[in-house]
């Protein structure tokens, strides 16, 4: 081990604990936030100073305990194990002493140096616990510290006396040992041998932890061990399977349960032995958090509020965000302007201006919803609300293979008609079950999102003039019962598996601190603008070469020049109004040409045969796959493949007109163009943020083929259908 | 180290608020029968796999108190409390679980 790790201290705690709060007082801005290769488990780190020294510390996931199963879990324990910090602060909520040391015991099994953390004092003194630090630490033998991480207090003595562990003990101390029961303390002096003799993980792991390991039926490390040595492990299974026979034919219960009884049990004896005190007078605990609790969890108030709570917070995340989302439009536009001015070669001009600042534009004109989000969905979960809102809706949400939490990044995509699918994907980081999560990510993006609106205006104008209202809410409907069937489909066949256990702490109510509220929505925005945004930068200059080259020959060139000519020639008598006219016509003739000769518009030429059944000629192709860019260019490239020039998206009347002269739009290939928007494949920047968010490329692709799958059968469908 | 093994008794009675049940026979009954407001204690434990490693790592074992705190307004999950804090789970995960009132 390199000296420096006696530098790098962990913070290990429950979820709820204030370990969070704890490493935000601790390093304040000074944090990054990445990933662990592979998984999504957040990985936090940062640097603190104390007595003029600095200390890099790893804010540990949150976990209960250290067992395989969550990815949390595996993270924490890989991270203790084998970057080996020099020693760990471990953040305890004081006024549940009892389940926070199930996870410090399970660290001390390990022989990681620990400083216990004794966090919310205040509350806990409130509610009349009285915890005799002193017996607690002769019988840990841990240096024990009481703290309120909310005010700092507390906070510099557990680092200091962490920084002398970690010099002390250089990340390794004695592994705690206690007895499990006569069966169990048996097989682990039978095995603990063979695991020493065969140097089983020994180089991570004591002994009779891994032994303890084979006990629990721990699959990670019984993996791990047989890569290492079969031979050895094969025994140690064997010995496993033996005990484990005796207390299933003795005892009726397994070896993992009578693990948890014993830890359990060394805690309360620990406990009971003067170190915790309950004062009669205070009878119940968490008093107010109930009060509230009665009114926002209540059976007919509570989803009213809930409902309240969620219209709110999407139209704070929508409404309001849609201001500064207008100035950075503003200010593209501006800098699109500026930049068309100046540009003299024409190919360099339409790159700098369609390519790159539409794509800067693109990317930036999310930050504002993004951030007003997760300030929000912040508030929401510091204050202990969104555990509520899981509690409330998870009934409903279960039914379809997806959890109670999933209702938020479901509304915020669209769930109520003009969401936005990006910062509804980033929303389901909320979820702590992966395949409910997964299941959620892959169906947000069947709701309504605002970019999809403006084409459900203008068809629904033409052709539902007396119902339009009502076919909008039905599509926004529609939005929900497809990705519901969709996730429903999915967890029964790609992310097929039980459901996971809801088992839930609902936190008491508490005040969310600005600055951690603050911290969390600064790392998620930009999170999002550098991983994100350079993929997204990157797509969109692919998109608009895709829309931009071949381009015309040279000889449609001449022959427009000659016509231009030409109509010079004969047109010097008319008035200036009509020379205009014409010679926009032209371009817009030309723009056309070049759209369909364009690679995107030969592809949509080429798919035609495929789209027929649908009813989408070559025009309504090239609009639908520029669609992918954004899903507002699906009206603007539909104009400019009727020849009408770019059409505004908030103003289509010019295309509305020429669609309703247009006798190859019915009512049936309408509804079908339309059901295809509201299903097809997700905007590009919501796949990137669907790849970066799962972890996986292949759920971007995924979500691509499978929706325009889905889209086209269901858009074909509808229109043989309702042309019959 | 002091070294601690009472096992017997699974967790401290904190929370021993428990109104004495006007019916004096204590019986059997699964988690989810508890009414709001009613204290207990949990008698077994069948859930294995991952779903008893989540009930146990969250306190629940045999010994412990628990008192339902009410159900979401769907009926389910149902709330309770236990070592001084609430924890929610779904009706088909409490069926694993039985308690003495």
């Amino acid at each position: 081990m390199s000296s420096d790790t006696v530098s790098v201290i962990a913070i290990a705690g429950n979820p709820n604990s204030g370990k969070t709060t704890a490493f935000n007082r601790y390093t304040g801005a000074r944090q990054h936030v990445g990933n662990y290769p592979g998984i999504t488990v957040e990985k936090k780190g940062g640097t603190a100073h104390i007595d003029g020294k600095e200390v890099t510390l790893v804010d540990l996931p949150g976990t209960y305990s250290l067992t395989a199963y969550s990815m949390e879990e595996v993270v924490a324990r890989r991270v203790l194990a084998e970057d080996r910090p020099g020693a760990v602060i471990d953040v305890i909520n004081a006024g549940v002493l009892d389940r926070n040391l199930y996870l410090s015991v399970q660290m001390m099994e390990m022989g990681i140096p620990l400083v216990l953390t004794l966090n919310m004092m205040d509350e806990a003194e409130a509610e009349g616990l009285n915890i005799n630090i002193k017996r607690l630490e002769e019988l840990t033998g841990l240096k024990c510290f009481p703290a309120v991480a909310r005010k700092g207090e507390g906070l510099d003595d557990s680092l200091r006396a962490a920084l002398a562990l970690a010099e002390e003990t250089h990340g390794r101390t004695n592994p705690l040992e206690i007895s499990y029961g006569t069966d169990l303390d048996n097989s682990l002096l039978d095995m603990t041998p063979i695991v020493e003799n065969a140097k089983l993980l020994t180089d991570m792991y004591p002994s009779r932890w891994v032994a303890l390991k084979f006990l629990e039926g721990d699959k990670e490390i019984i993996h791990r061990a047989t890569m290492a040595n079969k031979e050895a492990s094969d025994k140690l299974i064997a010995l496993t399977d033996k005990v484990t026979k005796h207390l299933k034919d003795t005892l009726n219960t397994y070896p993992e349960a009578v693990i948890a009884d014993y830890r359990y049990g060394w805690i309360s004896s620990l406990l009971r032995n003067g170190v915790l005190e309950i004062k009669d007078d205070v009878l119940e605990r968490t008093a107010t958090s109930d009060k509230v609790d009665a009114v926002l969890t209540h059976r007919f108030v509570g989803p009213l509020i809930l409902i309240g709570i969620l219209y709110l917070m999407y139209y704070i995340t929508i409404e309001v965000g849609n201001i500064p989302l207008g100035w950075t439009q503003t200010f593209f536009d501006w800098l699109h302007d500026l930049a068309g001015d100046s540009i003299q070669s024409a190919a360099l001009r339409s790159l700098v201006t369609d390519g790159v600042i539409s794509g800067v534009g693109s990317v930036l004109g999310f930050v504002p919803l993004i951030i007003i989000m997760f300030f929000l969905i912040s508030i929401l979960e510091d204050s202990g609300y969104m555990a509520r809102v899981a509690y409330m809706m998870d009934r409903i949400f279960r039914i379809f293979g997806l959890h109670g939490a999933s209702i938020m990044p479901f509304i915020i995509s669209g769930g109520i008609a003009g969401g936005c699918a990006v910062p509804g994907v980033m929303a389901t980081r909320t979820l702590r079950s992966p395949r409910e999560r997964l299941a959620t990510i892959l169906t947000v993006p069947f709701m309504m999102c605002g970019a999809k609106i403006p084409v459900f205006l203008l068809f629904t104008s033409i052709f539902f003039k007396q119902n339009q209202a009502f076919i909008m809410f039905s599509f926004t409907l529609l939005g929900w019962v497809a990705a519901l069937l969709v996730a429903r489909l999915l967890r029964s066949t790609l992310i097929r598996g039980q459901a996971t256990p809801f088992v839930m702490e609902l936190p008491p109510y508490r005040l969310p601190l600005l600055s951690g509220v603050l911290i969390h929505t600064w790392e998620r925005a930009w999170q999002y603008i550098k991983k994100a945004g350079t993929v997204i930068l990157g797509i969109s200059i692919l998109i608009w070469a895709a829309m931009t080259y071949p381009g015309l020959p040279e000889s449609y060139h001449q022959n427009i020049d000659s016509q231009l000519a030409l109509m010079a020639e004969n047109t010097a008598g008319l008035p200036e109004d009509a020379h205009n006219l014409i010679s926009t016509n032209l371009e817009n003739s030309e723009s056309s040409q070049a759209l369909r000769m364009s690679y995107a518009g030969r592809l949509g030429t080429f798919i035609e045969p495929l789209t027929k059944g649908a009813g989408f000629n070559w025009q309504t192709n090239i609009a639908l796959i520029g669609g992918v860019a954004a899903k507002e260019v699906v009206i603007s490239t539909l104009g400019t493949a009727y020849s009408l020039g770019a059409v505004d998206p908030d103003d289509s009347s010019s295309l509305q007109q020429r669609i309703e002269a247009d006798p190859s739009w019915t009512m049936a290939n309408s509804m079908a163009l339309l059901l295809f928007t509201l299903l097809y494949s997700p905007c590009f920047v919501t796949l990137v943020v669907i790849k970066q968010e799962s972890g996986k490329w292949r759920w971007l692709f995924f979500s691509l083929f499978f929706n325009l799958t889905l889209a086209l059968v269901v858009a074909t469908i509808a229109n043989q259908v309702l042309s019959a | 180290m002091t070294e601690i093994n009472e096992p017997k008794e699974a967790s401290l009675e904190k929370n021993s608020v428990a109104e004495p049940s006007p019916k004096a026979k204590p019986k059997v009954i699964s988690l989810r029968k508890l009414k709001r407001g009613q204290s207990a204690i949990i008698n077994s434990i069948s859930a294995e796999g991952e779903m008893g490693r989540r009930i146990r790592d969250m306190g629940l074992i045999p010994g412990v108190h628990v008192k339902c705190m009410g159900h979401a307004p769907l009926k389910d999950p149902m709330a309770m409390r236990l070592m001084g804090f609430t924890l929610t789970l779904r009706n088909n995960e409490a069926d694993y679980i039985t308690v003495t009132a």
